[in-house]
């Protein structure tokens, strides 16, 4: 890994956005990384729009602003394209990865002229076959390591079951279903 | 070996708690600081620690059983934020006052209204005449480091007074980070163990704590109190001196960032202060002669050292995150003034009030800052006092 990179969520409260950026900043902490994994906070509701960041470095990370230049962005919501300009400061270079059923070229004329990378992955369908529930934030985290080539997939892997293991000591029955959400989402996310 | 961790301000915060096991924490609950008791109320439920968790029904009342836990001889610590803090203002004054060593964890938020929950240091400020000891924390790692080092500046026989050890909510409070702890037992054997002279449950020695002072007397203990707080200063360097030994991180009354030879100079405090320090290599990298001085220390306020440190320095943006409405600065500018004033030093200044109730500041707009301090002609633009990120 080279230098720093930025990366900023968009989601709904209760959707588990938060979680991922925290969860992404856990993998890449394993992975002897400078990190950083912190929301902003407002009103908290369920189901209002939501914004959280990773910093990802090797070195130390003084800044504590929020991110207004990302690498990457990932979109939980694809409700919010409507509301939201998700891809602002966005990379030309990097990417923006949004939870949705439909294409690229569907979501292409809801992010404002945004030229860079845009792909999607259906955390919907990877969720419900996986776990058989909706939890988009796992395939959501694997889109974004699959996506940004952040850490090797196997390595990724390797520390998520760690995690999970750790996370769901007393529910051992979901580990599972989450390391199968991972997997899918690995190999779905398209563009 | 440090122990190579991530964790939020909060948890930081709340290992350290852990690691020195007091003996009572009296809490209520108040964002953005719920999460440290949550987090000892589940080590005390583990039985990590023995602490006396004290669930109390207000501020008020948390503030008052901690003065009653140490008078009793108990090491104490409690934790708030904001309109919490405010609503113990009336016991902080006890608890300093009776010479009470208790560690507060303060995270800072703005106080109502309108009523917003995010970081500044309106509660920190508005409590600086309580007679607390305060440190303020850049990030997680110097909220963990200043929690570790409060009870020996604290309890210090030469000191005898609370402390208040600060971090931004939020921003530090709520953003995991990495960080390096010490293990348990380096912490142990360097807070030591709490063996207070006079406490309320020594039979031996029977005393009454918080009696009424007749005029003939209040002066006096007013002037110990200060006594104290001057005592503090050469206890805070010293405890921060030991601290290296064992941590390899040194801490002063204030961090100098590439001041040495700087003509202009960001005064700041707190988790803004990275933002300052990218922008200051940006500039550096340029060849503009400018620095980052970091305020850890507020309480005892480091007049002179401040001086020392600022005087070849040619202009100064003396950045509060508080408004004090006095009309004239924000409360740290004031002290730094007068501070400056005293050691017959006049550099330009400019109080900057910044990041009200959350308001974010980038490396961008510390650029901006430094390009005002090198423009110059403060008075002729009627910058001396103003206001950064708002809308007017």
């Amino acid at each position: 890994m080279k230098g720093l990179t930025e990366i900023r969520w968009h989601g709904r409260g209760g959707q588990g956005a938060k979680t991922a950026a925290l969860l992404l900043a856990d993998v890449a902490f394993s992975m002897g990384a400078e990190v950083q994994g912190f929301p902003e906070y407002g009103p908290e509701r369920m189901g209002a729009p939501i914004t959280a960041y990773n910093r990802i470095s090797d070195e130390p990370i003084r800044v504590h602003s929020n991110i207004y230049e990302p690498d990457y962005v990932v979109v939980v919501d694809e409700t919010l394209l409507e509301d939201i300009d998700v891809t602002a400061g966005l990379s030309k270079d990097g990417a923006v990865i949004v939870n949705t059923a439909k294409d690229a070229e569907e979501i292409k004329p809801l992010l404002k002229g945004y030229e860079g990378r845009v792909c999607t992955i259906d955390a919907r369908k990877v969720s419900m076959e996986a776990l058989g529930m909706y939890f988009p934030n796992s395939p959501m985290l694997a889109a974004v390591i699959k996506v940004s080539g952040i850490m090797p997939e196997e390595k990724f892997m390797e520390e998520m079951q760690s995690s999970y293991e750790h996370k769901f000591a007393s529910k051992p029955e979901v580990i599972k279903g989450n390391m199968k959400a991972l997997e899918l989402a690995l190999v779905e996310v398209k563009g | 070996m440090a122990i190579r961790e991530r964790l939020s301000g909060n948890e930081a915060v709340s290992v350290a708690i852990r690691q020195i096991n007091p003996d009572v924490m009296p809490a209520f609950p108040i964002t953005p600081s719920t999460e440290i008791p949550q987090y000892v109320s589940s080590y005390v439920a583990d039985g990590l620690i023995d602490t006396e968790f004290v669930p109390v029904e207000s501020e008020h009342s948390a503030m008052s059983a901690a003065v009653g836990a140490c008078a009793a001889g108990a090491r104490t610590v409690t934790a708030t934020s904001s309109a919490g803090l405010a609503l113990m203002w009336e016991v902080l004054h006890i608890a300093s006052s009776d010479r009470l060593p208790i560690a507060l964890a303060l995270v800072n938020r703005a106080l109502s209204g309108p009523i917003n929950i995010n970081a500044d240091h309106s509660d920190g400020m508005g409590a600086r005449d309580c007679g607390w000891i305060q440190l303020y924390a850049e990030d997680n790692q110097e909220a963990y480091d200043n929690m570790v080092m409060a009870y020996r500046i604290a309890e210090h026989p030469d000191v005898l007074l609370p402390v208040m050890v600060c971090q931004d909510g939020f921003i530090t409070s709520h953003a995991v980070q990495n960080i390096y702890l010490l293990e348990n037992e380096a912490v142990k054997s360097f807070v030591g163990e709490y063996k207070p002279e006079n406490y309320l449950l020594n039979a031996e020695r029977p005393m009454a704590v918080g009696p009424y002072a007749v005029t003939n007397y209040y002066m006096e203990a007013r002037r110990a109190m200060a006594e104290a707080m001057k005592n503090s200063a050469g206890v805070i360097q010293a405890v921060a001196k030991e601290y290296e030994g064992i941590s390899g991180r040194s801490y002063g009354y204030f961090e100098e960032y590439m001041t040495k030879d700087a003509d202009h100079v960001i005064v700041i405090m707190g988790s803004a202060t990275g933002a300052a320090k990218d922008a200051c290599d940006k500039l550096r990298a340029e060849g503009k002669k400018v620095g980052v001085l970091k305020i850890r220390v507020f309480r005892p306020f480091p007049a002179k050292e401040l001086a020392e440190a600022l005087k070849n320095v040619k202009t100064i943006a003396a950045m509060d995150r508080a408004e004090s409405f006095s009309g004239n600065s924000g409360p740290m500018a004031a002290e730094l003034k007068a501070a400056l004033f005293d050691a017959k030093q006049y550099p330009d200044i400019v109080s900057m009030v910044y990041g009200l109730g959350g308001r974010d500041i980038t490396v961008e707009d510390m650029e901006s800052i430094y390009a005002d301090l090198e423009a110059g002609n403060f008075e002729s633009k009627g910058l001396p006092y103003r206001y950064i990120n708002v809308r007017e």
